[in-house]
């Protein structure tokens, strides 16, 4: 099988629609066929990636657990806009501290998360198969 | 409703309230399916439950395989072992024991 190259473009806050939930649960999905996966967090879609989630006061799931496993199913490659975040008042301190384990350097943890400008996002948006947006 | 020891399953037995998962609970659903539970299948359950726990998400089979291998060695790290122990797929059939939902993805 041709491995392609897969952008998920995730551009809502996290909670108050199902947008964020969902593209996580079609990326772990089409995890399993092994391809070339990246993800990009812009807009308000970088709130779904800050650290310290709670979600005690709105009665819904906290599901952002669930972004530390993506290294587990080999998806490394996060793309953040460092635009997005300075709009925030953000930076990448308060995001959670994504990680891998490099197969090929011992098993050695490295960050999955990259800031990058809104330039090279749509730079890697150009070079991939398939874009899906969120 | 169906229900195993008193606790509420859906249609393929799974349990509906997480909560209600107890050891009693995962032999007697292993009995139903014709398997008697061994340290080998604790080791994949308990696998399961922790990995919820941190990441409420069930891992696939692929992530699963991979760090079992990693955690229990090498010769356990591979399908024809888990499938040895859950021959309805450890995903699927694993969750189901550990009081898991469907893993995300399985089919």
């Amino acid at each position: 099988m041709s491995t392609k190259k897969f952008m998920y473009l995730n551009r809502k806050a996290p909670y108050g629609t199902v947008y964020a939930l969902e593209s996580l649960e079609v990326v772990l999905i089409a995890a399993a066929f092994e391809q070339d996966v990246s993800l990009v967090f812009i807009d308000d879609g970088v709130y779904q990636i800050v650290d310290g989630q709670n979600t005690d006061g709105i009665g819904m799931k906290n599901f952002s657990k669930a972004y530390h496993a993506l290294g587990d199913y080999d998806i490394n490659q996060l793309y953040v806009s460092a635009e997005s975040l300075t709009e925030r008042g953000l930076s990448v301190d308060d995001l959670m501290p994504l990680v891998y384990e490099d197969e090929d350097d011992d098993w050695a943890e490295k960050p999955s998360i990259k800031v990058v400008s809104n330039v090279e996002i749509s730079k890697i948006m150009s070079e991939q198969d398939v874009c899906l947006s969120f | 409703m169906a229900d195993i020891l008193g606790a509420e399953v859906d249609e393929e037995g799974f349990l509906v309230n997480l909560g209600d998962w107890t050891k009693e609970i995962a032999e007697e659903m292993a009995k139903g399916d014709n398997i008697e539970l061994t340290e080998e299948h604790w080791d994949v359950i308990n696998f399961l439950r922790d990995y919820f726990d941190e990441y409420q998400i069930a891992p696939a089979v692929r992530v699963l395989t991979k760090a079992i291998g990693k955690q229990f060695g090498k010769e356990k790290g591979n399908s024809k072992y888990l499938y040895a122990l859950f021959p309805y797929g450890p995903g699927k059939q694993g969750c189901r024991f550990a009081g898991l939902p469907k893993p995300t993805g399985c089919i």
